[in-house]
């Protein structure tokens, strides 16, 4: 059925056609509309969920990981200050190889207060062992949630997903989105039936205390499962693609790439606009392109090799910084590339950060210099983009 | 042939790695004689989750889901959320966590617990400090208690702040049973899980648990020490059921001293400080009396 919904609702229709079985979440600005929305689901009795309303989202993450160890489908959403205070159970329940499904609203970190889009809380939750899928559109967000659980859930995958939305550019604006018939879903998505569950007379321990001869193993087979999760997601979306005739790309979404010269990545709602700005400079006969990072985790390591062999300049940008260095996504994508042939000229732009716009007059300009750079050779520079007081004006 | 006074049925194999002595492991005999096969646990880091051994050994017959410290009174929701989601009938999921785990770190998702009615048990093991780290102080550790880290010193820097009263903070929630247990009262104890198995919504049992290691005592002193602690009236043994309080086990009001001075943890104590530990005791056993006569 097509309804106009936000991208906070579409998570909710997301998790209600997955038919996750508890739910257990905390409000946060811009999460908010989700667990509203879910506790409408279950209060109807449209939904047929345990909803547990914790007192934080620590509580959050950790009663979805118990519940998901008792086999049970659970789903939870946050955003910012919420995914950061998850840190250390995010890190249990992909160490526990539980398929939990979240959605994560991003929002920057205060201080200063900010509740507006960045990539900063996603980013600084990389190294947890979640695959971590950034979305462009509302349609995508329910489509991606239904897509994880089935990623997740596979036998040799067995980790859990993040589903990112831009703070209010997705989360609060409104979009047609077509929510799928929930026979079709669940044709597509059958009930979750792990191996392994923690149950009444089945003495087992979860998560016991290993010794140095041991762990190792445990933590070679998540890596196994999350490099295993890249073809998975490949699969899981032809399938999609096939019941539901929506897809998206793969984990490196390309568009008009195959010619380009030069091409800027990006991750979540600037990529759509970034489209559109290719599409005019293509107009003006300018051979550009762009590349949406749709996966951070598992990371498209040989999509970006094929395309860096292609180009002579790629800018990367990121929404959020990782001090000292540089944008995450840059570093792990110039590092990605460094063994290629063939490689292009890289530079790094830092820009949108605590919500700030990010204009299509702006992407021209990162555009353009990007060709500039790439012709001039050099670059690998990192470049804060429409920040107060630097020489280089951007609007 | 004799008959024992409580079941006879075993749920724990030998194998755990504990130290000698350790009053945590009669807790989790004497609770899993009264709540049976049909337990689940849940258990934070605490001394607990070390002791039933390393992966993939398990020295208890029930299954045990491990959780991060503070982590236990959500994991109980989960559990309980999957088994009312799943239909999984005849189960009692059993929150156990140490004194730290309970009190301190872990006391906001308890209460969140608490105040959402979990159907299950929640079973703090009281060791009165943070023992797996090796002897720290908690909130839990009572006044005067030498730890680690209220080690004394030239500044007699011992802990200067009296134990939490989590039984107080537990009634606060309103929950439908409290009790106290002891190691050296195996009947009352078994008696008092079975009854909180029978209930529904949030159960606390708190249970006093003698640590040779960490009280500075000999191992074979561990239920003597127990005893001692409730004949003293230091550690009562009552339950509050549905908002009624009753005294289990009165004691025989033995002084408070006989307690502290089989344990090194307290050796420094002058006369004045065992007087007015006395004294404290003696205020509140008066007041559980009346709380008690006055049906509260
Ligand atoms: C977040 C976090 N902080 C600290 C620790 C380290 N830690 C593990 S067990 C423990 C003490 C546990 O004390 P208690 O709950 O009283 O149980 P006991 O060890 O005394 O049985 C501490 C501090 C941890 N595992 N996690
Ligand atoms: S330190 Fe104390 S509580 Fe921990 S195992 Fe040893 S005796 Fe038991
Ligand atoms: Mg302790």
């Amino acid at each position: 059925m097509r309804m106009v919904m936000t991208g906070n609702y579409a998570s909710a229709y997301g998790a209600k056609a997955s038919r996750a079985e508890v739910i257990a979440a905390y409000p946060i600005t811009p999460q908010t509309s989700i667990v509203e929305k879910l506790a409408d689901f279950v209060s109807s009795g449209e939904m047929n969920a345990k909803y547990i309303p914790v007192e934080s989202e620590h509580s959050a993450m950790a009663a979805c990981i118990a519940a998901e160890t008792a086999g049970a489908r659970t789903y939870t959403a946050t955003s910012s200050h919420g995914l950061t205070l998850m840190h250390e159970v995010l890190m249990w329940a992909s160490a526990a190889r539980l398929p939990i499904v979240m959605t994560n609203v991003s929002r920057a970190m205060a201080p200063p207060w900010s509740v507006w889009v960045d990539h900063m809380d996603s980013v600084a939750q990389r190294d947890t062992g979640w695959m971590q899928f950034f979305c462009e559109s509302n349609q995508e967000v329910l489509d991606t949630i239904i897509m994880a659980y089935k990623v997740c859930e596979s036998r040799g995958v067995m980790l859990p997903a993040m589903i990112i939305e831009d703070a209010f550019i997705l989360s609060h604006t409104s979009e047609p989105v077509d929510v799928p018939d929930q026979e079709i879903v669940d044709s597509f998505l059958p009930p979750y039936n792990p191996e392994l569950k923690i149950e009444p007379g089945k003495a087992m321990g979860f998560g016991s205390l290993v010794r140095p001869d041991q762990y190792m193993e445990f933590r070679y087979k998540a890596m196994q499962a999350m490099r295993d999760a890249h073809d998975r997601f490949l699969r899981v979306e032809k399938e999609f693609k096939q019941v539901f005739g929506r897809e998206y790309g793969g984990l490196l979404d390309t568009y008009r790439c195959d010619d380009a010269e030069v091409v800027l990545v990006a991750a979540g709602s600037t990529a759509a606009t970034a489209k559109d700005v290719v599409d005019a400079m293509r107009e003006k006969g300018q051979p550009v392109g762009l590349a949406r990072l749709r996966a951070f985790r598992p990371f498209p390591h040989e999509e970006f090799r094929a395309l860096a062999s292609k180009v002579s300049g790629m800018g990367v940008l990121d929404r959020s910084y990782t001090f000292g260095a540089a944008g995450a996504f840059y570093t792990e994508i110039k590092a990605s590339v460094y063994s290629c042939q063939k490689r292009p000229v890289m530079k790094n732009y830092i820009a949108g950060l605590g919500g700030r716009d990010i204009t299509p007059k702006i992407l021209e300009k990162i555009f353009e210099d990007i060709q500039l750079t790439a012709k001039r050779g050099g670059g690998d520079e990192v470049e804060w983009v429409d920040v107060a007081g630097l020489p280089r004006r951007w609007r | 042939m004799t008959k024992t006074t409580i079941p006879e049925e075993e749920f724990t194999y030998p194998g755990s790695t504990g130290c000698p002595g350790c009053g945590a492991n009669l807790v989790m005999r004497y609770l899993l004689k009264g709540l049976g096969d049909r337990t689940v646990l849940s258990i934070p880091a605490c001394c607990w989750a070390v002791m039933p051994g390393y992966w993939p050994s398990n020295c208890l017959k029930v299954p045990i889901l491990y959780t991060a410290f503070e982590a236990t009174g959500a994991g109980i929701s989960g559990l309980r959320a999957a088994y009312d989601a799943k239909g999984v009938k005849d189960v009692t999921v059993v929150g156990f966590a140490g004194d730290g785990g309970t009190v301190d770190i872990g006391l906001q998702a308890l209460s969140g617990a608490a105040e959402r009615q979990t159907d299950a048990i929640y079973v703090m093991y009281d060791n009165e400090a943070y023992m797996n780290t090796g002897i720290q102080r908690s909130g839990a550790t009572p006044w005067g208690a030498w730890t680690t880290t209220t080690p004394g010193g030239a500044t007699k820097n011992y802990k200067h702040e009296p134990k939490k009263d989590i039984m107080a903070i537990m009634q606060a929630h309103g929950i439908p049973y409290a009790a106290t247990v002891s190691v050296a009262h195996p009947e009352d104890f078994v008696k008092k899980a079975q009854k909180a198995k029978s209930l529904k919504g949030l159960r606390f049992i708190h249970a006093l648990s003698p640590c040779p290691p960490g009280w500075r005592m000999s191992p074979q002193l561990t239920v003597e020490v127990a005893r001692l602690a409730v004949d003293t009236h230091l550690f009562p043994l009552y339950e509050i059921d549905d908002g009624r309080l009753r005294i289990t086990r009165k004691g025989k009001g033995t002084p408070v001293k006989e307690y502290l001075k089989i344990q090194g943890r307290f050796s420094h104590l002058d006369e004045s400080q065992v007087d007015s530990i006395q004294k404290t005791v003696d205020e509140r056993w008066a007041k559980l009396l009346k709380r008690e006569s006055e049906g509260a």
